[in-house]
């Protein structure tokens, strides 16, 4: 491609139709110049959104052939074992696209992994947003976009799992209905009106398909769009590096590169969902049976991002269970189905604005944070993944139990105590990890990183050779942003010796020792030259460094 | 695009980049002249300093090695459209997906060739992009997101002036009354889905079962007599109230079912606990007058929130429900000895009648299912 080659004529011609209605050359040749830094993270979204995709195309083929309806008939499919077996319309229609339509088998299946993908991939893209600040201002919104995106996803999920009507599908919205009983006051109602009348009724299988199919991926779908096209506007944060600032952006162009990559990237996604579907069975609704509102297997398990849900239910105990005036309020099912989600998504949706608040940094960031540079958002973040892995564990104490001939009630114990002590040891132990690699990172910046070359000197004494770090290390190393709050630059008494108002009491006390909290014992490397250290070649405390030379 | 926004800076060719970065990585394989170097002379879209070309010689390799996978694509997407045809959908058709076997070869035969055409794809526009394409890395401003002051007080002016043109602040009769006549339209969606289902009413509290309904084996029609306990292995049988209402499979309803279905348990004379001895409130009875000859009858449905608890332990007479591990003692009035649940499984008073088949003698005292706010108010 020695020079410019000119447009071909067809293509000219409907470029110049739709610019001539849209006046679209300028913004799109913007638009195709768009920038996106290179990270491997930052294919996680990406993941979620062409999981996304196949969801909406094979949830289109299963509608085709599938019945959102309760009425009970006799079942005389191709599916041998289950002929003359009273079932639900919805239950035998499953099994049609499972044993009567060509590739309904792996659309099925397909439709099931892409949907375990893709609520996979959200909480991990989630994890990199939080652990590298990147919900900070200008983000808070998108962020708040994605909370919203993963509680929904879970829902529908949760929806999608209900309408085959097989045993454990069955048992999963029978769960659902006893918890929304357990709700004091309006328990009953809602329960009522959800179901058409009591447990199972007649009518949920064809609202769940409506919520299902229409309202929640309508929903997901509007979310999506604005979270794609708030990215857009924002552009990407990108990590630290020569050249990135919060000013400038550096990365690959959406057109021709990006768009080929991350083109090659979404049938990658598509080959793992359609691998995992050919040959790792998911869900076989023919061997669980139709539902019955009298059976159960043991054994059962949700969709693993149900997991923490029931985990939750399986460990909370019954001893806070009151009755006001002989009024129930089970708090075994409440705390679970309602205090323990609200922490989760809560927190989530609260952080940036608790971590602005604390900082009072409003400026605004483009380049992410290195995790350990947020010692305590890390912390934080890691206790609140060990709470809810916990959790999830605790939703297969059985198989657990099973597994490793543990006594099942001691799981449950176990749990409990994990439940409390597992997120302050998580905090713990990944603000010292990040205080050792900030230790680590001031290290390398003075002296340069460890060759492990070793080399005898002439009075026989042995050193470690230490080399000089790349330029691009240097730089991260050097503008390692400050971690500090305004709380701390307010005068805690003034020159007449008077307490600060504003940090007496109240809130402004509160964010004052939460602003101590959040920057103490975070190592600077504001006072290191870089290498001026480093012929020394290696490490001597510091009392012996003036002896060695 | 509007003149006035300053925001709209970074359209392509109004900036160039301050600095050049990307510089090649030292153990970057040397194929012919510098690879991965700016190409000053280089003519692509791009600033041919951020840009760094593929050597010819690795692109004409990358092009070889992309059509590769495509082709092996192409060969993957004729699998798929011949592994459909290879298996008739009827059960008349050999071999038919109706068959379990069948069915999964079926799949996995759709599936792998599905996998490798999309596989193919997907890594052959990766081989493109890696060795055909440059490698950019390019500059580009992130916007000022904030509007300047004056735009700002520009805006600020403009929507007073039009709120006041409107009279929407100034005249607050106007104004209130629009908001009150928005009030009964905005209930509106939500009374309308007052007929989504009946109201609760004693619907939770009450059962099919009364005195005299005789109980069949779940899920068939036959009547139960207390000598079907004693040759149980299980030592545990589920039941359903004997009905045979028209228009339901085994004549029961999956809402009375939900609600009714009860497990008969022989409890051994002498297992019997304290809590099964105890004059029940209001009554001169125990809850060993509810039982018949050993034999107990407790809601299956678990009290926690509803899964059946179906798993029985015959030596400790131990019930627990396998979703989320509550356990009551049959022995002992159903108590909670462990786990979530709030409260004990209700029992069924039972009987036998004049021919012999087991019978209740009256419906639960106590709601069965799910602990609700007022499970405990008549």
């Amino acid at each position: 491609m020695s020079k410019t080659t000119q447009a071909p004529k067809a293509l000219r011609g409907v470029g110049n139709f739709i610019d001539d209605r849209f006046h679209l050359a300028k913004t799109g040749e913007k638009n195709l110049r768009k920038v996106f830094p290179n990270h491997w993270s930052f294919m996680l979204g990406e993941i979620a959104l062409y999981s996304f995709i196949i969801l909406l195309v094979s949830g289109v083929f299963l509608t085709l052939w599938f019945k959102p309806s309760m009425l009970e008939v006799v079942y005389d499919g191709a599916y041998e074992r289950l002929q003359g077996v009273p079932m639900s319309e919805a239950y035998a229609s499953t099994l049609y696209i499972d044993f009567e339509v060509r590739g309904g088998f792996l659309v099925r299946q397909i439709h099931h992994w892409a949907a375990l993908i893709f609520v996979a991939s959200l909480v991990v893209h989630m994890l990199r947003v939080f652990f590298t600040g990147a919900f900070r201002k200008p983000r808070e919104i998108n962020w708040l976009i994605g909370v919203a995106i993963f509680g929904l996803a879970m829902v529908e999920g949760l929806f999608g799992y209900s309408l085959p009507d097989d045993l454990p599908s069955g048992m999963g919205v029978r769960i659902l209905q006893g918890v929304m009983l357990a709700l004091p006051l309006v328990g009953p109602y809602i329960s009522m009106f959800l179901f058409g009348g009591e447990f199972p009724g007649e009518d949920i299988i064809t609202r769940l398909y409506m919520l299902h199919v229409l309202l929640i991926p309508a929903l997901l779908l509007g979310l999506i769009v604005a979270h794609f096209m708030i990215l857009w506007h924002q552009k990407h944060t990108q990590y630290p590096g020569t050249g990135r600032t919060d000013k400038t952006v550096v990365g690959t162009p959406m057109y021709p590169a990006f768009a080929v990559k991350a083109g090659g990237f979404f049938f990658f996604t598509f080959a793992v969902t359609a691998g995992l579907s050919g040959f790792v069975q998911i869900n076989p609704i023919h061997l669980f049976g139709p539902f019955t509102p009298t059976s159960i297997t043991s054994g059962l398990q949700p969709d693993w991002y149900m997991g923490f849900m029931e985990g939750s239910l399986r460990i909370f105990p019954n001893w806070f269970d009151i009755a006001p005036f002989g009024y129930a309020i089970p708090t075994a099912v409440l705390v679970p189905g309602l205090i323990v989600p609200g922490l989760i998504f809560g927190g989530l949706a609260l952080w940036p604005f608790i971590e602005q608040w604390i900082t009072g940094d409003k400026r605004a960031r483009n380049v992410a944070d290195r995790p350990r540079n947020a010692p305590v958002r890390t912390g934080v973040g890691v206790a609140g993944i060990t709470f809810y892995g916990v959790l999830w564990l605790a939703g297969s104490n059985d198989i657990l139990s099973e597994t490793f001939s543990i006594d099942l009630y001691l799981t449950t114990y176990i749990f409990r105590v994990l439940a409390i002590v597992g997120p302050i040891l998580g905090y713990i132990i990944a603000k010292r990890i990040c205080l050792g690699l900030q230790r680590r990172d001031r290290e390398t910046l003075e002296h340069g990183y460890e060759s492990g070359t070793i080399q005898q000197l002439p009075s026989g004494e042995f050193i470690e050779v230490h080399k000089r770090s790349s330029d691009e290390t240097i730089h991260v190393l050097e503008n390692k942003p400050p971690l500090t709050s305004t709380a701390l630059s307010e005068p805690e008494v003034d020159d007449k010796g008077v307490e600060n108002p504003k940090t007496r009491k109240g809130p402004g006390k509160l964010r004052l020792a939460l602003a101590r909290w959040y920057t103490k014992d975070n190592v600077s490397l504001d006072d290191v030259e870089p290498y001026s250290g480093h012929h020394l070649h290696h490490s001597v405390p510091e009392g012996e460094k003036e002896a060695t030379h | 695009m509007t003149k006035n926004n300053a925001n709209d800076n970074n359209e392509a060719g109004d900036t160039r980049p301050d600095r050049v970065v990307g510089t090649p990585k030292a153990d970057e394989r040397v194929v012919a002249g510098v690879p991965g170097a700016p190409h000053d002379e280089h003519d692509g879209p791009y600033e041919a300093s951020e840009t760094h070309v593929r050597p010819e010689e690795m692109q004409r390799r990358g092009e070889k090695v992309a059509s590769l996978w495509f082709v092996l694509a192409f060969l993957g997407g004729i699998g798929f459209l011949v592994s459909y045809f290879l298996f008739p959908p009827n059960a008349a058709g050999e071999p038919a997906i109706g068959h379990p076997l069948i069915a999964q070869y079926s799949n996995m035969l759709l599936g792998g060739t599905l996998t490798l055409a999309m596989f193919g794809i997907g890594a052959g526009m990766t081989v493109w992009a890696r060795q055909v394409m440059p490698h950019y890395e390019v500059h580009s401003p992130y916007d000022e997101l904030p509007s300047s002051d004056k735009e700002k007080s520009s805006f600020g002016e403009f929507f007073m002036k039009g709120a006041d043109e409107s009279g929407f602040t100034k005249r607050p009769l106007m104004r209130r009354t629009l908001i009150l006549a928005m009030l009964p339209l905005g209930l509106a969606p939500i009374v309308l889905l007052r007929d989504t289902g009946p109201l609760p009413g004693d619907k939770l509290k009450t059962t099919p079962w009364e005195n005299g309904r005789r109980m069949y084996v779940e899920g068939t029609s036959r009547a139960l007599r207390p000598e079907d306990l004693e040759n149980d292995p299980n030592g545990m049988i589920s039941a359903l109230p004997a009905m045979d209402e028209e228009g339901h499979y085994h004549g029961i309803s999956l809402d009375d079912q939900a609600k009714s279905v009860i497990m008969l348990i022989k409890v051994p004379e002498g297992d019997w606990k304290e809590r099964m001895t105890e004059k029940i409130e209001g009554t001169d009875e125990t809850r060993l007058n509810w039982t018949h000859n050993g034999i107990v009858a407790y809601s299956k449905i678990c009290t926690h929130v509803g899964c059946p608890a179906a798993l029985y332990e015959r030596t400790t007479h131990r019930i627990l429900c396998p979703c989320h591990q509550s356990t009551f003692d049959a022995a002992d009035a159903a108590h909670v000895v462990f786990g979530p649940a709030h409260r004990a499984l209700p029992q069924l008073p039972i009987g036998v009648d004049d021919e012999g088949y087991l019978i209740a003698t009256g419906d639960f005292t106590e709601p069965p299912g799910p602990t609700f706010w007022d499970y405990a108010k008549d």
